[in-house]
């Protein structure tokens, strides 16, 4: 660490103010950031000051997603060899998984941070670190089969339309990793669903079918068993699959107070809330599903825990949380069950109310005032 | 009943006025600063489109339609007045938005100023006269139908409008780029709520 350091003073004077490499400050100061913490404080005003820098909290995100990320290579291989009809040892479906992801986890990080340092560099501020996250998200919530300029056109849209116009990391509305989903899947719809877009080189006879598109068409039969979605030995998006390698970054991100659990669990609530209640009425076999599966399948967890809880776009207050959270696992099993257009809602469900969260923490807060004002009535 | 319930949810959600259509956005980009004024606005319009949409229909169905004017005298079976629509629809909503102008200059008069000239440019607001020629076109069955329709749509648009007010409080001090500032952001979130009211498009009631 010493060295490094020693590195990093020996380099800092090129970047500085009439140095040589001036116009690259913004990028030299991002990557030393990255491995120390800055001794720089803020000059004005009352601050609160501890170790845990936004970088901090980013990096222990993805971190978070390792599990995810780690599971879904393997399962991009293991679906690979399983629809050649081979069977292989799990080195090799890791390692074919892993060149299928790694490109594009580059394309995604190089294109995310190029255009931020630009704009950075443009803007005459430092690089946000919340790209850290959303570059990490995007290759985990797509198709394996997408192509790589399509991941690039995406992040691109997600970065210059869905934050740098607000003004960077942390002013933005809706979820920039959702949002270059979402543009993807409404600019190039059949490159997003489907049944061939989910299994690397799928061999053409083999039906490539997620589970939601099952039980959207109706063949409940043809569902894998709860346990196989639950440890995400199915087709699906890259990182989305495995519930169990989801939980364990749930439990990385309470533990570590990043995430929200009231979030979390209030998804899940909902989730599970709204499935009861197709069960009650219960018209179609999709109605009928145990209200549990729909936790299992799709991006319902992965969404619940890594997107529904981005401190930026979700709702600030404590009881705001619990109704945003509750309100996004209804929406999207609703959306899932009565949109024939859409198999999957988290997506929509999550951006719909990354749209609404600024209203409910409004109501909340004002609800809270009333609150107060009517105490102070009642002491005057 | 599970019609009307139907209609509602459909004219809420899936035929939202400002993000399916975008109309009656004038006003939904001027008046939509802080959520106070919007939520104002909004119930103005609810009430406006609550009013005239089945006015219109009544209008529509007794006297405009082809043979409408049969309870008059049977010899007017052959005649048509539907040229007449915009007309007359028009001429119903500038009533209903005076009527609404009066009503709110009355009883809130802080409202009354900080809506100020959008107030009586309801009247012109495309989504009450889409409203009424929505109604036109989808011929509705029922009074009922209609006054259903014209009250979701005014949902729909005051849901829009208090939504995207709050984004404008909540981002009143981000670091916008200057020459985003002010409406340019403003149409860059309408664009992104559309794409979150996407969730609905294709659901088929």
């Amino acid at each position: 660490m010493k060295s490094l350091r020693k590195q990093f003073d020996k380099l800092k004077p090129n970047f500085e103010k009439g140095g040589k490499l001036a116009p690259f400050r913004s990028f030299f100061d991002a990557i030393e950031t990255l491995f120390f913490v800055p001794n720089t404080t803020s000059k004005s005003g009352v601050h609160i000051h501890d170790h845990k820098d936004s970088k901090r909290l980013m990096i222990i995100v993805v971190f978070a997603m390792v599990p995810a990320l780690l599971f879904g290579m393997w399962n991009t291989g293991y679906q690979h060899f399983l629809s050649l009809g081979q069977s292989v040892d799990i080195w090799t479906s890791f390692w074919y998984g892993f060149l299928q992801v790694l490109p594009i986890i580059i394309v995604s990080y190089a294109v995310g941070l190029g255009i931020e340092i630009v704009i950075a560099q443009m803007r005459g501020h430092e690089v946000k670190e919340g790209f850290f996250v959303s570059g990490m998200l995007i290759p985990l919530i797509l198709p394996v089969e997408t192509p790589l300029w399509m991941v690039a056109v995406a992040t691109a849209f997600a970065v210059i339309i869905g934050v740098e116009a607000f003004g960077g990391a942390g002013m933005n509305i809706l979820n920039p990793a959702l949002t270059a989903r979402a543009f993807l899947f409404f600019a190039y719809p059949s490159h997003m669903s489907g049944d061939a877009v989910w299994i690397a080189n799928k061999a053409d006879g083999f039906s490539g079918a997620t589970p939601l598109a099952e039980a959207a068409a109706g063949h409940i039969q043809n569902l894998p068993s709860p346990a196989d979605m639950f440890f995400g030995f199915i087709p699906g998006s890259i990182g989305e699959t495995s519930t169990l390698a989801i939980l364990i970054g749930a439990f990385i991100l309470i533990y570590t107070g990043v995430g929200s659990w009231k979030i979390m669990l209030s998804v899940g609530i909902g989730g599970l809330v709204m499935g009861l209640l197709l069960n009650a009425l219960a018209v179609n076999p999709f109605m009928e599903l145990p209200a549990y599966y729909h936790l299992l399948m799709g991006g319902f967890a992965f969404g619940a825990v890594f997107m529904a809880t981005d401190p930026v776009t979700a709702a600030q207050t404590n009881r705001g949380k619990y109704i945003y959270g509750f309100l996004i696992g209804i929406m999207a099993v609703l959306i899932r069950v009565f949109n024939p257009a859409y198999p999957e809602g988290m997506m929509l469900a999550i951006l719909l109310l990354n749209v609404f969260a600024p209203l409910i923490d409004h109501y909340v807060v004002q609800a809270n005032v009333k609150r107060r004002l009517k105490r102070v009535k009642v002491k005057a | 009943m599970e019609n009307l319930v139907n209609i509602f949810v459909k004219s809420i959600f899936i035929d939202n006025m400002i993000f399916a259509y975008f109309l009656g956005m004038c006003s939904y980009l001027a008046v939509s600063k802080t959520v106070k004024t919007s939520v104002g606005l909004g119930l103005a319009v609810i009430f406006v489109l609550g009013i005239t949409v089945p006015v219109d229909y009544l209008l529509e169905n007794y006297v405009l339609k082809e043979g409408a004017l049969i309870w008059l005298n049977p010899a007017f079976e052959n005649v048509d007045l539907s040229f007449l629509s915009f007309i007359m629809f028009i001429a119903v909503i500038a009533s209903m938005v005076q009527l609404v102008e009066m009503i709110v200059e009355k009883f809130a008069p802080a409202l009354y100023s900080s809506l100020g000239i959008f107030l009586p440019l309801i009247a012109v607001n495309c989504a009450i006269l889409g409203g009424s020629l929505f109604m036109q076109e989808r011929a509705y069955n029922t009074i009922s139908e209609a006054t259903v329709f014209g009250l979701g749509s005014g949902v729909g648009w005051f849901l829009a409008i208090i939504g995207i007010a709050a984004i404008r409080e909540k981002i009143r001090y981000s670091d916008v780029p200057a020459p985003l500032r002010g409406l340019g952001i403003t149409f860059i979130i309408t664009g992104l709520m559309g794409l979150a009211f996407m969730s609905f498009m294709g659901i088929t009631l």
